[in-house]
């Protein structure tokens, strides 16, 4: 239904991905092309079509909530796809976390998984919001490159191994806030705050911006729940896929540092290993 | 009943939107406040029991950071609560979403819930803050009268008074009426009720409407339609009025112009346009083959590959942002999506960009009454700007911004939008609009109300003090972003045969254009969905209501299109059908209340004929430094309006969703230097790709409006070939913003303001022809002009050109800043005495206190000097030997070695005796020189015979080296040094004027 501007990629053993779209999602195009590079099928469903039949959620093994700007962020960003979830989807939801599947969700979608009450997901209990993702400090949208480092003993299958890396921010609300102090350390003692913003040069969590782009607490960049199994985080890993799409592309060309593909492209992959390597808990399609 | 919600953030988490208000009250306005904390407010119109309204409250907050309350939350410590709302009629995109998830609680359809209206609330505290204090914040940030309501209230009396549940609710109870309107009448009475009625029409227009009326035959189809036979309805009066607008018929560039530059020979010249513009590109199309569509869509097409071509339009939209910067801006880039979307059989968006011209917004002079502080105006447009490209999903990729003190009475905001278009969709060539007779007039998107009914018109007037609230629409990117998807959706399965935008003009335009490719319509006004009642069926034919798009739909796919629809959340209308009539014909229900033959409609307006004479300006030059250094004057460059860092206010508009992006808008060791152009990939998986660049400088006006031009299109182009572009795959867009050519009492200068135009169209045909880069697509806007108090305000003349052009590989493109020491470093072309109206000469001119002498050469540039030198850099980084590559631009030489060092983080030592230039050349002219068809390069010393080589006929020296030691370092010769200044402090100068805004 989406353009398909895309080359062609091999279809063999292709893990299938539901993307949602729609309602001011953005992402589309980008994250389509992730997973396709990753070795998925991603099949881009609208949301009202998700909702007008949830089933579709029995035939795939991730979900993908993108980014972009639902509902023009009006009453806070993520807010209104998070009420329609709760409304109207929670069943179809709880069954589809219960049968294994994977969930991403990055910038909004990351936004409406927090605000839906999916990440942290303490305890196993879903759909019971405990943080919150507020305006950043400095007040207004940005769009900067951060470096990012990811928690090695974290349960998350999005990034096992991953190394740090350079990704774009892209948002005015992405401020991790959590209220509680006592959840704050479960959240860190359990590992689920998988990845930080750091300093690019001391690789350590980084307070101030633009380093931390936000004023998130702990410098947290993305949330995993306990299982490991729902993953999400505000930088935007399918904005660089292609090496070049880095801002110093030129001077890592220029220096032999070029990798590549772009490194983005790891956490698609990630998931994707990890599919392959579990049993399909959901039936295949027909 | 109905009900109040406030939602405030809990105790202990910050409020950036307050801090940030608290800030801009202290240092913009002076105010003494402390401390702003803010709220948001919803007044639900629906009578609900009390737990349900506790429901509905809690499901509109977040629940970890807010806290809500019905009725009224305990208020923070103040001493004035502001509360800003919007006035009955004005779009209020938030309440119309908190209007969805009402529906979503009491699990129902939208429309079975009343409406839900939006405020926000501004707890001010301050010592010694008095009432008037509060509505100068309210008046002068935060609100605007025009569209929004202000409530002030002390402590005291918020307090004692009960929660206020006023609803801005539409409360006309007009009966839609249609009038006529007789035109036997003298002259003077035609001119008032042109004048009366805000039609912009002029004398000679009103009498060949007149005429038209007294024609038999006229007279006889309309007593066979009904309508009154010898005199117009009001429908009919508008939609001519509108259709022959200067904003929609260009009726300056239309014009037989008198034109006199030796005086007593006049020439005849029979329309600007297709003298110089269209001619212009017919004679290039003869060299180019990859011009698909020019000056008949919305957008201009070229064939970008076997694939894919590209369509490129950008609009202005200056005084609706007079008016509401915010609203004026959200819709000017909202409005310029819809041309590409509405572009052959519709386009897919993939880039936007914007520019502005603006006063100081560090002006501290005089605000004419009716005017806006540029600050303000500043921050509206670009806030405008960003929310509308942010929530639509489209990366800006280019932006820049001029300032001058004559934007204060009218700022240029231009918006433009890159588009996709498939060769092929469902079986048909993408690029080809059709209509048969038959087909369905459907209108898809927003509702109709009053918004911007007389904007056309009122765009083609100068800016008065009663310019009319109404011209004011509020776009919505979001329900645009549905709009497009689903259009998307319905353009693949080939759901349409037509499509066009509704924008100035509303369905008046865009059915009235449409149509002629049928040959005629037959549209009801009573089926088109309203906001609100009380339209009279003119006002929905003008209405220029936004995110609306019009089709023409077969009759054998009008239900699965509207199905779609409905699936979509997109509201889609049929409003009649396309005929073969001949004629427009419009309806009310059973009633026809208009019928206008399309021959007369398109072709009708007479012409116009202008005078103009052009006499040069004396304007002497400024009287120049003594000699020395010159560290002074570059830090002065670095640090002015122009120049000046813009990234704060840039990166709060996203450039990289579609992950397309790849040579970004800032580029560097530090991302924080402007590209000279940018590129990105034209589709995922794809290594082609495409650069965006352009040229401005209202500055040269001042001298010359011809070499204005001249230089404008070769700074694009010279911009886009320092990064890869190639010229013989350059497609251009002109933007025309001008004073008011048309001879009136208060404007007296009008026919040199004509010369300057004819001068400049001179210009575009000669520089484009001899480029060979055609033009596809273009603007204008012709009355730039503000009256406040008896006192003109012209903008300087101003033509933007942006190129489109075609990338092999997006992985050999070149950027701007120095990348190695050890680099030798060249420069390419000709530095010539052409200091007139630069920024040196302006700056100069500032501080000898005669800031109108900044005359002098006007640089201007030769094709047959420029030629060669886009060839070889052509060749150059096809070679890949080049390390950077950068055009210098305001500023010259000196500015663009200090923006490549402060990219790089790495100094350089420059000779500029060694600088390629004419003889005699004074150091200030090496140094600041704004000569046109150069570059400033670097390479590695083992490729430096080869670069040599690829410049070997053009004017080229090696003139450096980039070193280790971040300090510029410019020298004259043997002789000292006249540059000398660390990089820090450069970079510190330079970000340092629009720190954090």
């Amino acid at each position: 239904m989406f353009p398909t501007d895309h080359a062609p990629f091999p279809t063999t053993s292709r893990p299938r991905v539901l993307v949602i779209t729609g309602y001011g999602f953005n992402c589309e195009a980008e994250s389509i092309a992730a997973w396709r590079m990753a070795g998925a099928e991603p099949i881009p469903v609208h949301f009202a079509d998700l909702l007008a039949d949830p089933d579709v959620l029995g035939t795939v093994r991730a979900l993908m909530f993108i980014g972009g700007f639902s509902f023009g962020d009006h009453m806070g960003s993520g807010h209104v796809i998070a009420s329609r979830l709760r409304h109207r989807l929670r069943p179809a939801l709880n069954g589809y976390l219960a049968a294994g599947g994977l969930v991403l969700g990055i910038c909004n979608g990351f936004q409406i998984l927090v605000r839906l009450g999916l990440l942290p997901g303490l305890d196993g209990q879903y759909f019971r919001p405990l943080v919150s993702l507020a305006t950043n400090d400095v007040g207004t949208f940005r769009n900067l490159w951060v470096r990012v480092r990811f928690e090695h003993d974290s349960p998350c299958v999005f990034t096992r191994g991953l190394p740090p890396m350079d990704l774009p921010v892209r948002h005015g609300e992405g401020k991790l806030v959590v209220p509680n102090r006592r959840i704050l350390d479960r959240i860190e003692h359990q590992r689920l705050a998988v990845c930080r913003y750091v300093d690019s040069l001391t690789g350590e969590p980084a307070r101030h911006y633009p380093a931390n782009p936000n004023g998130s607490v702990n410098a947290i960049a993305g949330l995993c729940d306990p299982t490991g199994r729902v993953f999400g985080m505000m930088p935007h890993p399918e904005a660089y896929l292609y090496p070049d799409q880095h801002p110093g592309a030129d001077r890592q060309r220029l220096d032999g540092g070029l990798p590549p593909e772009g490194l983005g492209l790891a956490i698609f992959r990630n998931a994707v290993r990890h599919l392959r390597t579990t049993a399909p808990d959901v039936a295949a399609p027909a | 009943m109905s009900f109040r919600i406030e939602i405030g953030l809990r105790r202990g988490l910050r409020d950036p939107r307050g801090e940030h208000v608290a800030r801009l009250a202290r240092e913009f306005l002076r105010l003494p406040v402390r401390r702003v904390v803010t709220r948001d407010v919803y007044l639900v119109a629906d009578d609900l029991p009390k737990d349900v309204q506790r429901c509905v409250a809690r499901e509109f907050a977040d629940p970890v950071s807010a806290r809500v309350a019905v009725g009224r939350l305990p208020p923070p410590p103040f001493d004035w609560l502001i509360e800003i709302g919007y006035r009955p009629g004005v779009t209020d995109n938030v309440g119309q979403t908190a209007r969805t998830v009402l529906a979503d609680v009491l699990d129902v359809a939208p429309d079975q819930v009343g409406p839900v209206f939006s405020a926000t609330q501004f707890f001010v505290s301050g010592a010694g803050l008095r009432r008037e204090h509060a509505e100068r914040l309210a008046r002068d940030l935060l609100a605007n009268e025009l569209i929004q309501t202000v409530r002030i209230h002390a402590r005291d009396e918020w307090c004692a008074a009960p929660p206020a549940v006023e609803l801005p609710l539409v409360r006309d109870r007009h009966a839609p009426t249609v009038r006529d309107i007789r035109l036997d009448v003298p002259d003077e009475e035609l001119l008032r009720i042109s004048r009366d009625g805000i039609l912009s029409l002029s004398l000679d227009e009103m009498r060949a409407i007149r005429d038209h009326y007294r024609r038999e035959d006229v007279r006889a189809a309309r007593r066979a339609a009904g309508l009154p036979p010898d005199r117009p309805t009001d429908v009919e009066l508008e939609c001519l009025a509108q259709t022959w607008s200067e904003h929609c018929k260009h009726k300056i560039f239309a014009a037989r112009v008198l034109y006199e530059e030796t005086p007593g020979r006049v020439e005849v010249i029979e329309s600007l346009f297709d003298t110089y513009i269209r001619r212009a590109t017919e004679q290039i199309a003869r060299r180019r083959d990859w011009l698909v569509s020019v000056f008949r869509d919305n957008a201009g097409i070229i064939r970008f590959n076997d694939r894919w071509h590209l369509a490129y339009k950008v609009e202005t939209h200056n005084s609706p942002s007079a008016l509401d910067p915010y609203g004026g801006a959200i819709t000017g880039i909202v409005g310029v999506n819809r041309d590409p979307m509405g572009t052959g059989l519709g386009c897919e968006l993939l880039a936007n960009t914007w520019g502005y011209c603006f006063a100081s917004p560090f002006h501290t002079g005089e605000i004419p009454a009716g005017l806006m502080h540029p600050r303000r105006i500043r921050d509206g447009v670009h806030r405008g700007v960003v929310d509308g490209g942010n929530q639509s999903g489209i990366p800006w990729a280019r932006g820049f911004e001029r300032f001058d003190e004559r934007f204060l009475g009218k700022p240029l905001v231009f918006c433009g939008t890159v588009g996709r278009l498939p060769h092929v969709v469902a079986g048909r060539p993408a690029h080809v609009k059709e209509i048969r007779p038959g087909d369905v007039i459907v209108m898809a998107g927003g509702r109709i109300g009053k918004d911007g009914i007389h904007g056309a018109t009122f765009s083609s007037e100068e800016l008065r003090h009663e310019s009319p609230a109404q011209a004011v629409q509020i776009g919505d990117a979001f329900t645009q972003r549905k709009l497009y998807d689903f259009l998307i959706e319905a353009r693949d399965r080939g759901l349409y045969r037509a499509i066009t935008d509704n924008g100035a003009g509303g369905l008046s335009s865009s059915v009235g254009e449409l149509c002629t490719l049928s040959g005629g319509a037959d549209l009801d006004l009573a089926r088109a969905p309203l906001k609100y009642a009380g339209l009279d069926p003119w006002e929905i034919l003008l209405s220029e209501a936004q995110e609306r798009m019009t089709l023409a739909v077969p009759p054998e796919h009008l239900d699965e299109l509207l199905d779609l629809a409905r699936r979509r959340d997109v509201e889609a209308t049929a409003l009649g059908t396309f005929t073969q009539s001949g004629a427009f014909v419009v309806r009310h229900g059973d009633r026809i209340v208009g019928r206008l033959e399309l021959d007369f409609l398109h072709h009708g307006c007479p012409r116009m004929e202008l005078r103009a004479r052009w006499t040069p300006p004396a304007v002497p030059p400024p009287r120049p430094l003594r000699a020395g250094p010159r560290n002074t004057a570059l830090l002065a460059l670095l640090g002015s309006l122009n120049i000046a860092s813009k990234e704060w206010i840039s990166r709060s508009y996203d450039g990289e969703v579609k992950g397309l992006s790849v040579l970004k808008p800032f580029v560097g060791r530090r991302a924080e230097v402007p590209s000279d152009a940018t590129v990105m990939r034209i589709a995922h998986g794809s290594n082609e790709g495409f650069v965006l660049a352009e040229g401005i400088n209202p500055y040269y006006s001042d001298l010359d409006t011809y070499a204005m031009v001249a230089s404008v299109v070769d700074e694009a182009v010279r911009r886009a070939i320092s990064v890869g572009g190639t010229l013989t795959h350059l497609a251009g867009l002109d933007n025309f913003c001008w004073p008011d050519p048309v001879p009136s009492a208060t404007n007296p200068d009008a026919e040199y303001k004509m010369a300057q135009l004819v001068r400049a169209n001179r210009a575009l045909y000669d520089v484009t022809t001899a480029y060979g880069v055609p033009l596809i697509s273009g603007k204008d806007s012709m009355k730039n002009d503000s009256i406040r108090g008896g006192r003109r305000i012209s903008i300087p003349p101003t033509v933007l050109v942006s190129v489109l052009g075609r990338i092999e590989d997006v992985r050999r493109v070149v950027t701007m800043d120095f990348k190695r020491p050890g680099d030798r470093i060249a420069v390419v072309g000709l530095t010539r005495d052409e200091l007139g109206a630069s920024e040196f000469h302006r700056w100069l001119a500032a501080r000898r206190g005669t800031p109108s002498a900044i005359g002098g050469r006007v640089p201007c540039p030769a094709a047959a000097a420029a030629l060669p030198i886009y060839a070889a850099m052509e060749g150059a980084i096809r070679a890949n030997l080049l390390h950077s590559s950068h055009t210098p631009t305001l500023g010259g030489l000196a500015v663009a070695l200090a923006l490549a060092a402060i990219g790089g983080d790495v100094g350089a030592v420059v000779d500029l005796a060694a600088v390629p230039a004419e003889p005699d050349l004074s150091d200030d002219a090496r140094l600041f020189s704004e000569s046109p068809s150069r570059y400033v390069v670097t390479a590695p010393p083992d490729r430096a015979a080869d670069v040599e080589a690829a410049f070997r006929g053009v004017p080229f020296a090696w003139v450096g080296e980039v070193t280790d030691e971040p300090r510029l370092r410019l020298r004259t010769g043997v002789g000292r040094e006249i540059i000398n200044l660390p990089v820090a402090r450069m970079r510190a100068t330079w970000q340092r004027t629009f720190d954090r805004m």
